[in-house]
């Protein structure tokens, strides 16, 4: 069955493997100590996530290594944008808490 | 107060750091206390969808910190420390980050934060982040893991959700 990305990505726990792979190729072993659920559930959310090509394995002597295909992943948006978000979301509570002590300290 | 200030982040190609930007409607002795009490920290700096604990955090020079975010729904807990160089208030703190969630360490990155005063009680804060690798620096980056898993998938999701109803 062919998948897409957007399936692929729709899942939190296959948007966090691919958050940690991103970072660094993982064994399996070292990808499921990061989560709750079994490892086999982790490898069924791998399989879907090599299906659609935003994983790729690599044998290294007896370890298989997950790679993230970030070339994959720009087909869906620029990987650079959530960054972006996340911290102009910080810098707009960062604000509102200014105004808030600047209020503080012309009521004293 | 006029529209929101621009944060502007800077990350050419092939480099090993990124630089973020951002105006602020306030004097820079009061900028400089919210990035470094813990008690404006966590109003601020935690991602939205994650709780943000304050494990530790000895601010001065020489000093040492960790914080950790973790998921709302109890789905993992993500750490991050690392050594505090120099803290000269109002106008800069250097420090080094790790990311705790990596299966090896040593992937530490060096952050510089600069405070400007501007005229008419206004602060410019400019951020430089330089890191081991140009590897390094896009994994941070492409992964948004710094401010937790979901946080910055917003896009992702809206994306996601018009091409359902595309569908």
């Amino acid at each position: 069955m062919r998948r897409d990305v957007f399936q692929a990505i729709a899942d939190p726990t296959r948007r966090a493997i691919l958050t940690l792979i991103a970072l660094q190729a993982m064994t399996p072993n070292a990808l499921a100590e990061h989560f709750d659920t079994s490892r086999q559930a982790v490898s069924k959310h791998i399989k879907i996530l090599a299906e659609c090509q935003l994983v790729d394995q690599q044998q290294h002597g007896r370890e298989i290594y997950y790679h993230f295909n970030p070339e994959k992943m720009k087909e869906v948006a620029d990987w650079l944008a959530p960054f972006q978000k996340m911290w102009e979301e910080r810098f707009d509570r960062l604000d509102n808490l200014l105004e808030n002590l600047k209020a503080q300290q012309n009521v004293r | 107060m006029s529209g929101k200030n621009t944060t502007r982040i800077t990350a050419e190609k092939g480099k090993q750091e990124f630089f973020i930007e951002r105006e602020f409607e306030a004097p820079r002795e009061l900028v400089f206390r919210t990035f470094n009490e813990p008690e404006f920290l966590l109003q601020w700096m935690g991602p939205s969808n994650m709780e943000m604990r304050i494990d530790k955090l000895d601010n001065r020079s020489g000093g040492s910190y960790r914080f950790v975010h973790s998921l709302c729904n109890g789905g993992g807990e993500f750490g991050f420390n690392g050594v505090i160089h120099e803290v000269s208030a109002p106008e800069r703190l250097i420090r080094t980050f790790e990311f705790e969630g990596l299966p090896e360490r040593g992937h530490v990155s060096l952050e510089f934060l600069t405070l400007t005063e501007l005229p008419g009680n206004r602060t410019r804060v400019h951020i430089q982040s330089v890191f081991k690798s140009v590897e390094d620096r896009d994994g941070l980056l492409q992964s948004g893991m710094e401010g937790g898993l979901n946080e910055g998938y917003n896009k992702l999701d809206e994306l996601l959700a018009s091409s359902i109803i595309n569908n």
